[in-house]
């Protein structure tokens, strides 16, 4: 199990400071939530962390890695995946082949295999379709298997989102408001997913969220961000009692 | 009835080596929304190794043909490299004014060249009488560069459809963060895809110019009517490339075959094309086969 720590990191968009000196520490096997208002800084820092974007100063560990430089293809083969806030699904493909495609990009077999199809080639393809059938399974979307992408509804896109980040078999997953958008029951089944993932897959989630009922509910530990700055940490408990956390919120008495 | 056959097979040939030069230009577009306006002078500099290689060397054109295919795909892969790859991220404009750039100092550089104000044609390899068939003939160059040009589009399409790198390049014409993120490295790609649009702009340019001879204004005419082609065809569609460069061929022949010396009319080919691209741009803007992207709100 790794622990991935965001040290000191800031990031400067011209004069705009979106992160100043974040640090959060990411413990293996729970949930870690990250809340914060509007334009606290949240989805940069899954950026920094998932490669996307750079961190100007600052460092980012996984483990033994550093990851402060890599870029986002590096980082998803050593088992850090994403989900992204705003549907990025490649649209004009079924459910499976979306699916499919993430898995297919740590094949290590030849293409003199892949020519004959036959032995590691044909066992390393069974067992990419069965692991990919499993996430289908686990996120319950049997039904769109076959359906193009595009002409799914927005709460199954989400899914689909999530399921192909699960594709690649991350020991993090970074979801970036996996529910924004949806209504009370497909709430509660990513909720579920997420309960689940942390208990039967045994893998370190953190979630952007905004709905604050759900975040309190199943977060091991929580991080309030705002204007790109770490105002509190801890337990959901602790996070509710913190006074500045409660002036971000809901502003000064 | 033999006349209507003869420009039919004319239009195929022209048409299908279209469809190659613009096989190369869609790719890049496809991959990376880049208009390569350049794309001409990499054919150019493609057929133009092709002969330096065949004549000045000495070396068998079946040798030298692929031989010229890897250095222009070497070449275009460090046009990307250099560049291009800096402009990952910046305005659409930016980097074709860079193409546009590019264009002047290619031609510039052929025009340091005998290439450049030269005419050459390359030494006949295969039998120089026609195959003939009642009344319509066809000379052995063009059918062997038909052969050659419809091999290509098969492997391309085989390639995009059945292999890995091939499928991680249509993932980044389709969502290039999904793309980053499933482990693609969209550098990589763009690289590839000017790499492969390069080796077929050789391709098609060595075999314009065994049909045609080596001509500057030629080539660089080829790199113009690959415009139409592509807006007819769809912008980012391979299959919308292949059809529409055949559909462009038969068009331009038939113009000059029954156009032409009719009505005082003259070089109703070349005029033809821009025509129908006017026309398709009035009522279908994304081609044939382009993609027609629906906003959802």
């Amino acid at each position: 199990m790794t622990q991935l720590i965001v040290s000191e990191a800031t990031l400067t968009f011209g004069g705009l400071n979106a992160l100043t000196k974040v640090d959060v520490t990411i413990e293996p096997g729970i949930i870690t939530s990250i809340i914060g208002p509007n334009g606290a800084g949240k989805t940069s820092l899954l950026n920094c962390i998932s490669g996307f974007y750079h961190p100007t100063s600052g460092r980012i560990r996984y483990g033994q890695r550093n990851l402060t430089h890599a870029s986002p293809h590096q980082i998803s083969t050593i088992g850090i995946a994403r989900a992204f806030q705003n549907l990025e699904l490649f649209r004009g493909l079924s459910v499976l082949d979306n699916l499919l495609l993430a898995r297919h990009q740590n094949l290590d077999y030849s293409i003199f295999h892949a020519v004959i199809y036959c032995g590691k080639a044909a066992r390393i393809e069974a067992e990419n379709r069965a692991y990919v059938e499993k996430v289908i399974d686990f996120m319950e979307l049997e039904p769109y298997r076959k359906k193009m992408v595009g002409n799914l509804s927005y709460g199954v896109q989400k899914r689909v989102e999530v399921a192909r980040a699960l594709t690649l078999a991350p020991n993090l997953l970074l979801l970036d408001e996996p529910m924004a958008g949806m209504n009370i029951e497909e709430k509660e089944d990513i909720v579920r997913f997420i309960l689940d993932l942390k208990k039967e897959w045994g893998i370190t989630v953190v979630l952007v969220e905004h709905d604050l009922g759900v975040v309190m509910d199943i977060s091991d530990r929580i991080y309030v961000l705002d204007f790109g700055e770490v105002i509190g940490s801890g337990t959901p408990q602790e996070v509710a009692a913190n006074p500045k956390v409660i002036e971000a919120y809901i502003g000064e008495e | 009835m033999a006349y209507l056959f003869q420009l039919i097979i004319s239009g195929v040939v022209v048409g299908s080596i279209y469809a190659l030069s613009a096989l190369g230009f869609v790719l890049i577009y496809k991959s990376s929304r880049v208009l390569n306006i350049a794309h001409g002078q990499i054919i150019a500099t493609g057929a133009f190794i092709t002969y330096a290689l065949t004549v000045w060397a000495g070396i068998p054109i079946y040798i030298s043909f692929p031989i010229s295919m890897v250095l222009t795909f070497f070449l275009a892969m460090s046009v990307e490299r250099i560049f291009l790859r800096r402009l990952i991220g910046e305005p659409i404009i930016s980097v074709i004014m860079v193409t546009i750039g590019l264009m002047s100092i290619l031609d510039g550089l052929i025009y340091l060249t005998p290439f450049g104000t030269e005419n050459f044609s390359f030494p006949p390899f295969l039998p120089t009488t026609p195959i003939a068939f009642a009344g319509v003939s066809i000379s052995w160059t063009q059918m062997v560069g038909v052969i050659v040009t419809f091999t290509m589009i098969g492997a391309f399409s085989w390639f995009f459809k059945k292999s890995t790198l091939g499928i991680s390049m249509r993932a980044v014409s389709d969502d290039q963060l999904a793309s980053m993120s499933i482990g693609i490295s969209v550098p990589k790609v763009f690289g590839l895809a000017w790499a492969m649009a390069g080796l077929s702009a050789a391709a098609a340019g060595g075999i314009i110019g065994n049909i045609t001879g080596l001509n500057f204004d030629t080539l660089h005419a080829f790199g113009i009517v690959v415009f139409p082609v592509v807006i007819l065809g769809g912008l980012d569609s391979i299959l919308g490339a292949v059809v529409a460069g055949i559909i462009m061929g038969l068009i331009q022949q038939f113009a000059s075959g029954y156009l032409d010396g009719n009505w005082g009319l003259n070089g109703t080919g070349e005029v033809m094309p821009y025509i129908i691209l006017l026309i398709i741009l009035l009522f279908k803007p994304h081609g044939l086969f382009g993609i027609h992207e629906i906003e959802r709100v």
